[in-house]
């Protein structure tokens, strides 16, 4: 017998496990998927948990039922992965062999690394990528009068890098709703130098920041944080008041990582682009948010990556070349409030782009442009997360790589 | 390809002012830049960071994160900012002629 094993059961664990039980016999492969707990939560909803809109009930199933049969799930704490020994240590003392390991311990807010920021945490400094946080931050949203909210991105690279700015619209919307927005002051700070990374959509997204009179402040690295007087203070001397932060602490990958030896300074696996195969060792693959790519840290790249790293880690088995199948093809909803939502899509070469998707002028979902319809699927997109993605069925009309046709370059 | 004069010499740019072939740079060229980021002089703790920022680019392609400069021991995230105001990430890798940071979407 010989042995796959899974660290994460997560989005990209449970999509790797569901395509390659299909395709590994049985009788001469077992396949593990470790995870420290049964809890699958859909991350894209913990935006919506601040304002109201979604409750973490709505959000959460046992990860066990996602996985295919024939896969035998772990519940345990890993404690590294000993790479030259070809074994899993966990917590509890066990070791799990393998020889093929595919590495999917995604990514993890450390508000630690921001010297201050523990210090008002969940009393004036909140997160929204934990449930926790999402919950705290919906109660004390619900309380406040007035004052200055700022949202904050600690450091790049952040999963969903949109997900802050639709937190801004959000809030923009929620308090403009119940009369109360010009009470509210909202600041925007980023250590890009614009809204979003590339040129043509950090254009348009700041220009829908100015329109709903959302300050920005680009360019913002966070030295600390004086919990006390409510200040953020940059490396440059530059100091930011707020009653509430709301911010996006530093991510970095799985402590597992660090204490395996196998992290760059994220904590982040060190991974081919192409072939998701690990630049150190021949028999470790990895997916999602745990890589170093260059790619958004997101559910729908996951979903593109998927294809490419099963056939890879089949072809490994069978002594066949890799195929640099991954192109960094992302492709996100944006909510902007009032029940509208932008599409960017995009991938290593090509940044997001005006026009229509999937298809070229009948599209219909419109790119780079706010629209209801692209809110209608962004709210779809539950569904097809627990349907369709994780199970590693195909989403219709959407290919693995990126198509240039029905986009647009702008003049 | 835009070609700009640096130190008398003609050098391949990209739009952003990035050197676009990196066996043009010299280290006149270098300090020819670090005048318009308006560093007026390259002091040896400049040259730390920049030859510490050739030496991974050339190891990984890829320019290295402030964090990465603060982990390996080379300079404080609080040092590189009093050395490269503004953005040092950037900065630092123009004048060593590395091409820009790539940053993640
Ligand atoms: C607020 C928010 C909004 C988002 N919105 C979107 C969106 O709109 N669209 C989109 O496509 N994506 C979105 N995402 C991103 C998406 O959820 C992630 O990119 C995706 O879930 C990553 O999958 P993954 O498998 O890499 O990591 P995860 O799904 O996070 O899984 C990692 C797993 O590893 C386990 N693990 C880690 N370390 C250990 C250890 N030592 N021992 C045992 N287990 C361990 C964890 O418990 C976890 O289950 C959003 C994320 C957030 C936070």
């Amino acid at each position: 017998m010989r042995h796959l094993v899974i660290c994460g059961a997560g989005t990209g664990g449970t999509v790797a496990a569901n395509l390659l039980r299909k395709r590994l016999d049985r009788s001469e492969w077992s396949l593990t998927v470790i995870d420290r707990d049964d809890e699958h939560y859909y991350q894209p909803g913990f935006l919506f948990i601040p304002f109201g809109f979604l409750k973490r009930e709505q959000i959460v199933k046992p990860r066990s039922k996602f996985l295919p049969r024939g896969v035998e799930f772990v519940l345990a704490e890993i404690d590294r992965i000993d790479a030259a020994a070809n074994a899993v240590r966990l917590r509890d003392g066990r070791t799990i062999p393998y020889d093929y390991l595919i590495v999917a311990t995604g990514t993890e807010i450390q508000p630690a690394e921001t010297p201050g920021m523990l210090d008002g945490w969940r009393d004036t400094i909140f997160d929204f990528y934990t449930p926790d946080g999402a919950e705290a931050l919906a109660a004390k949203l619900k309380g406040l009068y007035g004052g200055t909210i700022v949202v904050h991105i600690n450091e790049t690279p952040i999963k969903c890098p949109v997900a802050p700015l639709e937190f801004a619209f959000f809030c923009d919307d929620c308090l403009r709703r119940h009369g109360k927005r010009d009470r509210f002051n909202i600041v925007y700070v980023t250590p890009l130098p614009g809204a979003f990374t590339k040129p043509v959509a950090s254009a348009v997204l700041g220009h829908m920041l100015e329109e709903k009179n959302i300050a920005i402040v680009p360019d913002f690295n966070a030295e600390r944080i004086d919990a006390a007087a409510r200040v953020l203070i940059g490396f440059d001397g530059r100091e930011i008041a707020y009653d509430i932060l709301v911010t996006v602490p530093t991510n970095m990958g799985s402590e597992m990582i660090e204490r395996s030896g196998l992290g760059n300074e994220f904590r982040f696996l060190p991974t081919d682009p192409r072939t998701l195969r690990s630049k150190a060792h021949e028999n470790i693959f990895a997916i999602g948010d745990a890589t170093d790519l260059s790619s958004s840290k997101a559910g729908s790249v996951v979903h593109f990556q998927a294809e490419t790293l099963a056939g890879n880690v089949l072809r490994a088995i069978e002594g066949r070349p890799l195929e640099p199948g991954f192109d960094g093809h992302a492709n996100c909803f944006v909510e902007t409030g009032r029940g509208r939502a932008f599409l960017i899509d995009f991938n290593y070469e090509t940044e997001p782009l005006p026009g229509k998707f999937p298809f070229p002028v009948i599209g219909p979902l419109p790119l780079l442009k706010p629209s209801r319809l692209n809110h209608w699927s962004k709210l779809a997109f539950r569904w097809i997360y627990w349907h369709l993605l994780l199970p590693g069925r195909r989403i219709p009309f959407v290919p693995a790589r990126m198509k240039m046709a029905g986009k647009k370059r702008p003049a | 390809m835009p070609q700009k004069t640096l130190a008398n010499a003609a050098v391949d740019v990209d739009a952003e002012g990035y050197l676009t072939d990196f066996g043009q740079w010299t280290r006149d060229i270098a300090a020819a830049i670090a005048g318009e980021e308006g560093i007026a002089e390259l002091t040896p703790a400049h040259w730390q960071v920049l030859e510490f920022m050739q030496q991974e680019f050339k190891a990984g392609g890829q320019a290295p994160s402030i964090r990465k400069l603060n982990k390996s021991g080379v300079i404080s995230t609080k040092k590189l900012y009093e050395l490269f105001p503004g953005g040092p990430a950037k900065k630092a890798a123009k004048i060593a002629g590395l091409k820009k940071p790539e940053g993640c979407v």
